[in-house]
């Protein structure tokens, strides 16, 4: 022991020489008949601190004896035993004995004989009744102690009357290394940031470990108005590597307090957050009475493990990967394409064939295609609980439906399929409760009974087209804009086209419990689905005719998706136009583009007339004047609203680029699909051609500075 | 700038073996002998982690805890009870007042280096 070890020793040997005054002059005062809880507290405090150092130094007689003689005190004081003079004479006799042990663990007397002290301590201990078992006392398994401080340190050797194992010396340990990965799951106590515990650190010390998190079960989180945030709503899975001890996982929750969810399990033979290759199976367009019923949680968000495999048929041969290090690898060859591309931009036509950089080029593209499907997953795992959700409507509202899908094959982005189940959700709901009508009104209507919901998905450039559409009442405009009116969302005097007061349906505030039953058209949750659209890059488009039905489209981004992209200049700076949205490219001849209207124009094509998008003006940028449009180009793209074109200055070049994404790295913004890097290193936006020309052309508005 | 803690423990002992193990783990460490003491030097000392004994004179380190998350300031601070108490019913009271954790006595240097970094990395 060192010097320094030496002289704290001393001090506590001169603070155990003050207790056991002070605790003689109690216990005498008690034999007198002085037994105010002043007294008993003071020679427990005494007692207790004894044992406390006794720990510390390591004297384990000493401590073990002073154990049992403050559990006796502790009764004492609790009142559950009487301080009769009986008692007061055997802890008097105690108080001999731990004398002579604290001079024993100085070295200047032999270990007593405590033995009988000891017996009479337990018959007072047990005289009393069952209630309190004599120490030691059980001890509780380790990992979690009911009242969630599990205790850190137990440490004298040859002693363990406090019955506390170190946590988890448990019998995990034994299993043999690399066995199947942990998954932990972590619910910080509502109360935890109230007693100081910050559930962040558990995380941290979790990822400390290797472990990742793989899932947040965000349930419990209220909405804004309802939020505290000084509460924890958030319960997180975390995958732990398997052979990271169950112990050193448990020790991570030490601090974690009672009413947390903890949860430490082996996976039991999945690992986590894995993505399964799906063999492409011919399937017969599903209707409702095809399909199998399906648990309506498998697509879920956030799906947990389990739930994210559970479609998957028996495949031939697959291997399970962790998303991560897909995304990583995805991420790798992303850089390394644009890497590429930089070298072909410095190197001469002649010095790139003397490097076999065009073959270099290719191989780096088909490692790319490959890695992006293995991303990649048939939306059909989104689609498949929607026929149970039908059949469950049906029943509810009595209304019958049949289902069309077309397009369930069509690959998209995992994290996107894992993202699109609740707006899809909403969306069918809303058809069936408020767009298809009863059996008794379509007949009416001359329509068949059966009401038809047509789901599809189709890929279109860079993006993902979902739609639902019914063949029900459509929506009844002069409802939902007095209902606008009267929520205060526009103004009752606003003129609005037919588009503009179908998206209204989605406006903020739009929807309530009111409308919902009182409001024949859609409403329930619309917004909801746009901003959960939002979330993801995309946008949700309405159209409706009358009587005939509704259609909403969600439009979904392929993130990190490649794109074979068109590089425009426009005002000094360039943009990348997906190719798959060009159609062909004009140089107008004069007179060629005609004004319509101060802001928008109209171009003249082999005697059709489209109108055109100056996106100088899209953009808001200030331009001396408007360029003539004979200097510039207009591309003309195919938008969902038919050929639109759009007018730049000139064309650069024409090249793949890898998206980045907006929405992570800034937010979502409308017009933009994302943002590349070029060759030359410098950073170009990606447009997005439907936003731009607008799914309602007629209500776009110019985006002020690009924050629109 | 290593941390600073306040630790609140009657016996100067116990104080002296807690700033001799700590200090040489990298802590900072002040001490004071008893809850009110300790609440008395809160301000003045403005820790990142408070650790406190339970039985104590004058005010006991249940006492402590809850006087301490009563000031605004210190509401979100680490408190852990380094006790050699170790009932259910102790620790229950303990998190009642507002401890983040508890420790039993006695203490394993390393062991309690490295509890206080789980709550004040």
């Amino acid at each position: 022991m060192s010097q320094e070890l030496d002289e704290i020793q001393a001090i506590f040997f001169e603070e155990c020489a003050e207790g056991l005054t002070t605790a003689e002059q109690g216990l005498s005062a008690m034999a007198a008949g002085d037994v105010s809880a002043e007294v008993i507290a003071g020679v427990f405090r005494a007692v207790h601190s004894i044992k406390g150092g006794a720990g510390a130094f390591g004297h384990a007689a000493l401590t073990a004896f002073s154990h049992r003689f403050e559990n006796v005190l502790d009764e004492v004081r609790a009142g559950r035993i009487a301080p009769t003079p009986a008692v007061t004479a055997v802890m008097l006799t105690a108080f001999d004995i731990l004398s002579d042990h604290v001079a024993a663990a100085k070295g200047t007397a032999p270990l007593p004989d405590d033995a009988a002290a000891l017996a009479a301590l337990d018959e007072v201990l047990t005289g009393k009744a069952a209630v309190t078992p004599a120490a030691p006392l059980p001890a509780p398994v380790a990992e979690a102690d009911e009242f969630g401080f599990t205790p850190v340190a137990a440490v004298v050797e040859e002693f363990d009357p406090f019955g506390f194992e170190p946590v988890g010396v448990v019998l995990e340990e034994l299993e043999p290394a690399g066995s199947a990965d942990w998954t932990v799951r972590f619910g910080p106590s509502r109360a935890a940031l109230a007693n100081g515990a910050e559930p962040l650190l558990v995380v941290r010390e979790l990822e400390g470990l290797g472990g990742q998190i793989t899932g947040v079960d965000a349930d419990a989180l209220p909405g804004l108005r309802d939020l505290d945030p000084e509460d924890s709503y958030f319960i997180w899975t975390l995958s732990v590597p398997g052979t990271v001890a169950r112990a050193d996982i448990a020790d991570c929750f030490d601090f974690v307090s009672p009413d947390s969810v903890v949860e430490i399990e082996r996976v039991a033979t999945e690992a986590p957050a894995v993505i399964a290759a799906e063999p492409l199976v011919a399937e017969t367009p599903p209707t409702l009475a095809s399909l199998p019923p399906v648990a309506p949680a498998a697509v879920a968000p956030a799906t947990s493990p389990a739930e994210s495999v559970r479609h998957v048929e028996p495949p031939a041969q697959t291997i399970r990967v962790e998303l991560t290090k897909l995304d990583m690898l995805l991420n790798l060859v992303g850089e390394l394409v644009i890497r590429g591309s930089i070298l072909a931009d410095r190197l001469s036509p002649a010095d790139q064939q003397r490097v076999e950089l065009p073959e270099l080029a290719r191989l780096t593209r088909e490692i790319q295609d490959n890695v992006m499907s293995l991303r990649a997953q048939p939306i059909k795992q989104a689609f498949s609980r929607v026929p149970r959700m039908l059949r469950d409507l049906s029943a509810e509202t009595g209304k019958q439906v049949l289902l069309e899908t077309l397009g369930e094959m069509t690959e998209v982005d995992k994290g996107v399929i894992e993202k699109i189940g609740d707006p899809l959700t909403h969306m069918i709901r809303n058809a069936v409760d408020h767009g298809i009508e009863s059996p008794a009104e379509r007949v009416a209507a001359g329509k068949s009974p059966e009401g038809t919901i047509r789901l599809s998905a189709e890929q279109k450039g860079a993006r993902i087209f979902v739609r639902v559409a019914d063949d029900g009442r459509g929506i009844d405009r002069a409802r939902v804009r007095a209902k606008a009116v009267e929520k205060g969302i526009v103004a009752a005097d606003a003129a609005l086209s037919n588009e503009e007061i179908d998206q209204l349906i989605c406006a903020p505030g739009f929807s309530t419990a009111e409308t919902i039953s009182n409001i024949s058209g859609r409403g329930v949750g619309m917004d909801v689905v746009r901003s959960n659209v939002e979330a993801l890059g995309g946008r949700v488009e309405i159209s409706s005719v009358p009587g005939q039905g509704t259609t909403f489209t969600m439009i979904l981004p392929l993130t990190l998706a490649i794109l074979d992209g068109m590089v425009v200049r426009l005002a000094g700076q360039r943009y990348v136009l997906p190719l798959a949205a060009v159609v062909e490219s004009v140089k107008p001849e004069p007179g060629q583009v005609r004004p319509m209207s101060p802001t928008s124009d109209v171009i003249e094509l082999r005697g059709n007339y489209l109108p055109v998008r100056r996106l100088t003006d899209v953009f808001g940028f200030a331009t001396n004047g408007s360029r003539a449009p004979e200097d510039s180009l207009v591309i003309i793209v195919e938008s969902e609203a038919g050929p639109v074109g759009l007018m730049v200055d000139t064309i650069e070049d024409r090249r793949e680029v890898v998206i980045k994404s907006l929405d992570q790295n800034l937010h979502p913004i409308r017009g933009l699909g994302g943002a590349t890097i070029l060759g030359d290193g410098s950073i170009a936006l990606i447009l997005d051609v439907e936003a731009l020309v607008g799914g309602a052309a007629s209500t776009f508005h110019p985006l002020k500075g690009l924050a629109a | 700038m290593s941390k600073l803690i306040l630790t609140v423990d009657d016996s100067a002992s116990m104080r002296m073996l807690l700033k001799t193990s700590l200090t040489a783990q990298g802590f900072r460490i002040e001490g004071a002998n008893d809850g009110a003491h300790g609440l008395e030097r809160m301000h003045e000392v403005a820790p990142d982690l408070l650790i406190t004994d339970i039985n104590m004179p004058r005010m006991d380190g249940f006492e402590l805890i809850e006087a301490v998350r009563g000031i605004p300031q210190f509401r979100g601070l680490p408190i852990l009870v380094l006790s050699t108490e170790f009932s259910d019913e102790k620790k229950a009271r303990a998190r009642v007042a507002g401890a983040t954790g508890w420790i039993t006595k006695p203490f394993e240097a390393a062991k309690l280096g490295a509890a206080i970094r789980r709550v004040c990395p």
